[in-house]
C-alpha cells in the first residue's frame, strides 16, 4: 500500500485525467444532491414547522389544501377524539405579489398561510392585515415593514418581520391570522372562498402515536390525517421530485463506479508486467489489490474534496433565491461515501485480472 | 563441493538447493501434453554458482522458476536453503520467496517510480517489514555495489549497468540462500555484460550465496563454477 501511495506521489499525473473526470462527477452528484434537498426544503417548510400529532384534511383532499375543507362540524369530531387536546386551523392561498420597487410583472410568489396554532419558529398570529414572512422573500426586495399587495386584488399585507425555512411549494411564505387569509382568499381567488369558520386542514396536538388513525376513525373517513413525516411525503409532487433526483443520483454514482473502474483496470493492464514482478518478489495478491484500492480511496476523495470546496463556494457566491440549492454537511458527505463505495466497487473489478498475475510472467516464457 | 540431502523436509544448510527428479508437464488446450522439464536433477552447494546453458525453450526459465517457487514442479523433490518446497501452496511459496530467494531479471524490471534505494526496500516492505535494519542493508548494499551516491536516482536516471547492480542489489535483500540471474547481460554489451558477471561473482562469492546464472551465452560461463546443459527439458552435465 505504502508502494501505491508512493506512486500517486511521485507520477500525479498519471491519475490527474481520473482526477478531474472524478471531480466532475462529484460536483454534478453534489450540485443535483443540493438540488433536491433545495427544492425539498422550499416545498416543505411549512409542514415541517408544524409542531403537530396530526394535519388533518377532509377525506378526499390528498392532502392538497387547495382541495381541503373542514367545516366547525366535522372540527368538533376531531376535537372530541380521545387524547386529542389542542386542535387549530390551517388555510393557504399562493398567489403573485407586488413589491414596492419593483416592476408591474416583477411578482413575488407567496404562499399566505392563516393559522391558528403557531408553528415553530413563527410566533403567534400576528394583527389583521399583518403577516411574518419567510426571509428567502428578501431576494424579492422585500423588507421588513414594507406593505406589499397580494394577488389581482392587490390586498395590502404588512410584513412585520422574517422567519426561517417555512417555505411552501417553492414560494415564500406568509404568516397571518385566519381572518386576513380568509379575507384574501375572498378577495383574490372568489372561486375558493370558504364561509366562516371553515379551514382547509387542521394542526393536531395530543397524546398517542396513532392520532391520526384515531381521527379518520373518528370521524368515519371523513378526514384524512396524516403524521407531519407522512404529510411532508404526501404534498403533491415531493416524492416524485425525490424519485426523480434520487435516479439520477443512482445514474451519476453507477458513472463514477464505471468510470473508476475503466481506469484502474487499464492501469492493473498497463502494470501487469510490473505486478509479476512484485509478486516474484513476495507480493501477495491481496497487497497489490490493497494498494489499488488505496489509490482508487485517495484520488476519489482528492475529487471529492475539491468538489465540495467548489460547490461551497457556488453556493456562497449565487444570489439567495435564485435557485433552490441547499448545501449541506450531510449532503457532501453523503456524496463522498457514496464516491467512496464506488471506488472500492470500481477497483474489484480489476480483482480477478491482480489474482492472475503469474510471478512467473516476471522471468520470461515458461520455457 | 555437492551434498546429499538429509531428510525429507529439511536438511543441512550446506546445500542451497537441491532437485531430485524434477517434472513439469503443462497440458494444452487439445488435451496433450508438453514436458517443459524431464526427470532434473541438480545440487548447488553454499556458494557455488552454475552457469545453466540452453538454446530457447529448452526449459532453462521453467528449472529457474521452479527453483525459485515461481512455478510448482509436477513431480519431484526441492530443497532450497533446507526448506523442501515441494508441497508449498501459492502462499506458502510466496512466504518463501519472501525469504530465501533472489530474483535478478532479465529486463531488470526495477519499480520505475521508487529511486535506487527504495527498490531495494520493497523486498522488505514486501516481506518482513523490519524498518531500520532493512534501511541498514539497503544503504551497506548499495555502498558495496558502488552505488552509495546514486542511492536517491531513479532506474531511469541510471546506466543499463547501475540499474543492472540495483538489481543485484534488490535480489541480496533478504540475505537469500540462492539467487536466480536470469540472462543478467542479455541487454548489454560485451565489455558491460563481462563486467557485471564479474560483479555477480564477487558479490555471491563474497556472501558464499548460491547462485544460478540462465544464459545462452557461452561466453559468460567461465565466471560461473561450472555449467549444466539442458536440451529438450533434459539437463546434461
Amino acid at each position: 500500500m505504502k508502494l501505491a501511495l508512493k506512486e500517486l506521489r511521485r507520477r500525479p499525473g498519471r491519475f490527474a485525467t481520473a482526477t478531474i473526470i472524478l471531480t466532475l462527477i462529484a460536483i454534478l452528484l453534489m450540485f443535483l444532491g443540493g438540488l433536491l434537498d433545495g427544492l425539498i426544503a422550499s416545498s416543505t417548510g411549512a409542514i415541517r414547522a408544524q409542531n403537530a400529532d396530526a394535519i388533518v384534511y377532509s377525506g378526499t383532499a390528498q392532502a392538497s389544501f387547495v382541495r381541503s375543507r373542514i367545516d366547525p362540524d366535522l372540527r368538533a369530531q376531531v376535537e372530541a377524539v380521545e387524547g386529542v387536546t389542542e386542535v387549530g386551523g390551517i388555510g393557504n392561498v399562493q398567489l403573485g405579489a407586488r413589491v414596492p420597487g419593483n416592476g408591474p410583472r416583477d411578482l413575488a410568489s407567496v404562499a399566505l398561510f392563516g393559522y391558528e396554532l403557531a408553528p415553530d419558529g413563527v410566533p403567534d398570529a400576528p394583527a389583521y392585515g399583518q403577516a411574518w414572512a419567510d426571509e428567502t422573500i428578501k431576494a424579492s426586495g422585500v423588507t421588513d415593514g414594507m406593505v406589499i399587495e397580494v394577488g389581482p386584488a392587490r390586498t395590502p399585507i404588512e410584513i412585520i418581520g422574517f422567519v426561517e425555512d417555512t417555505n411552501f411549494n417553492g414560494q415564500s411564505s406568509l404568516w397571518a391570522s385566519p381572518d386576513t387569509w380568509r379575507d384574501v382568499l375572498s378577495a383574490n381567488r372568489p372561486d375558493a372562498q370558504l364561509g366562516p369558520d371553515v379551514f382547509q386542514a387542521l394542526i393536531v396536538r395530543g397524546d398517542g402515536d396513532g392520532l391520526p388513525d384515531a381521527i379518520d376513525a373518528a370521524t368515519a373517513g371523513a378526514t384524512d390525517s396524516y403524521t407531519v413525516d407522512e404529510a411532508v411525503a404526501a404534498i403533491p409532487g415531493v416524492t416524485e421530485q425525490q424519485n426523480t433526483f434520487n435516479q439520477i443520483i443512482g445514474v451519476t454514482v453507477a458513472i463514477a463506479l464505471v468510470v473508476i473502474g475503466l481506469f484502474f483496470a487499464l492501469l492493473t493492464v498497463e502494470r501487469t508486467s510490473l505486478y509479476g514482478v512484485l509478486k516474484a518478489l513476495g507480493a501477495k495478491s491481496s497487497t497489490i489489490f490493497a494498494g489499488l484500492v488505496a489509490q482508487a480511496v485517495v484520488v476519489t476523495a482528492i475529487a471529492a474534496l475539491v468538489a465540495g470546496t467548489l460547490v461551497v463556494l457556488l453556493d456562497l457566491l449565487l444570489p439567495a433565491g435564485s435557485i433552490p440549492l441547499l448545501v449541506t454537511p450531510g449532503r457532501i458527505l453523503l456524496s463522498v461515501a457514496l464516491l467512496l463505495v464506488a471506488a472500492v466497487l470500481g477497483c474489484s473489478f480489476s480483482l480477478r485480472r491482480v489474482l492472475r498475475i503469474d510471478p512467473a510472467s516476471a522471468i520470461g516464457t515458461t520455457s | 563441493m555437492n551434498t546429499a540431502s538429509a531428510g525429507p523436509s529439511t536438511t543441512t544448510v550446506t546445500t542451497a538447493l537441491e532437485m531430485s527428479a524434477v517434472r513439469k508437464v503443462y497440458t494444452m488446450g487439445d488435451g496433450s501434453e508438453v514436458v517443459a522439464l524431464d526427470h532434473a536433477t541438480l545440487t548447488l552447494g553454499s556458494d557455488e554458482i552454475v552457469a545453466l546453458v540452453g538454446p530457447s525453450g529448452s526449459g532453462k526459465t521453467t528449472l529457474c522458476s521452479i527453483a525459485g517457487g515461481i512455478l510448482s514442479a509436477t513431480e519431484g523433490r526441492i530443497v532450497v536453503g533446507g526448506e523442501d518446497i515441494s508441497g508449498h501452496d501459492a502462499k506458502e511459496l510466496t512466504k518463501f520467496r519472501q525469504d530465501k530467494v533472489g530474483f535478478v531479471f532479465q529486463s531488470v524490471n526495477l519499480v520505475p517510480f521508487l529511486n535506487a534505494r527504495e527498490n531495494l526496500l520493497v523486498v522488505d516492505e514486501l516481506g518482513k517489514r523490519t524498518g531500520a535494519p532493512a534501511k541498514a542493508r539497503a544503504d551497506q548494499l548499495l555502498d558495496e555495489l558502488g552505488l552509495a551516491d546514486r542511492a536517491k536516482n531513479l532506474p531511469s536516471q541510471l546506466s543499463g549497468g547501475q540499474r543492472q547492480r540495483v538489481a543485484i542489489g534488490r535480489a541480496l535483500m533478504n540475505d537469500p540462500s540462492l539467487v536466480l540471474f536470469d540472462e543478467p547481460t542479455s541487454a548489454l554489451d560485451t565489455k558491460l555484460g563481462e563486467q557485471v558477471m564479474e560483479l555477480i561473482r564477487n558479490e555471491m562469492k563474497t556472501r558464499g550465496t548460491a547462485a544460478i546464472v540462465v544464459t545462452h551465452d557461452e561466453r559468460i560461463t567461465h565466471y560461473c563454477d561450472r555449467s549444466v546443459h539442458i536440451v529438450d527439458g533434459r539437463l546434461e552435465a
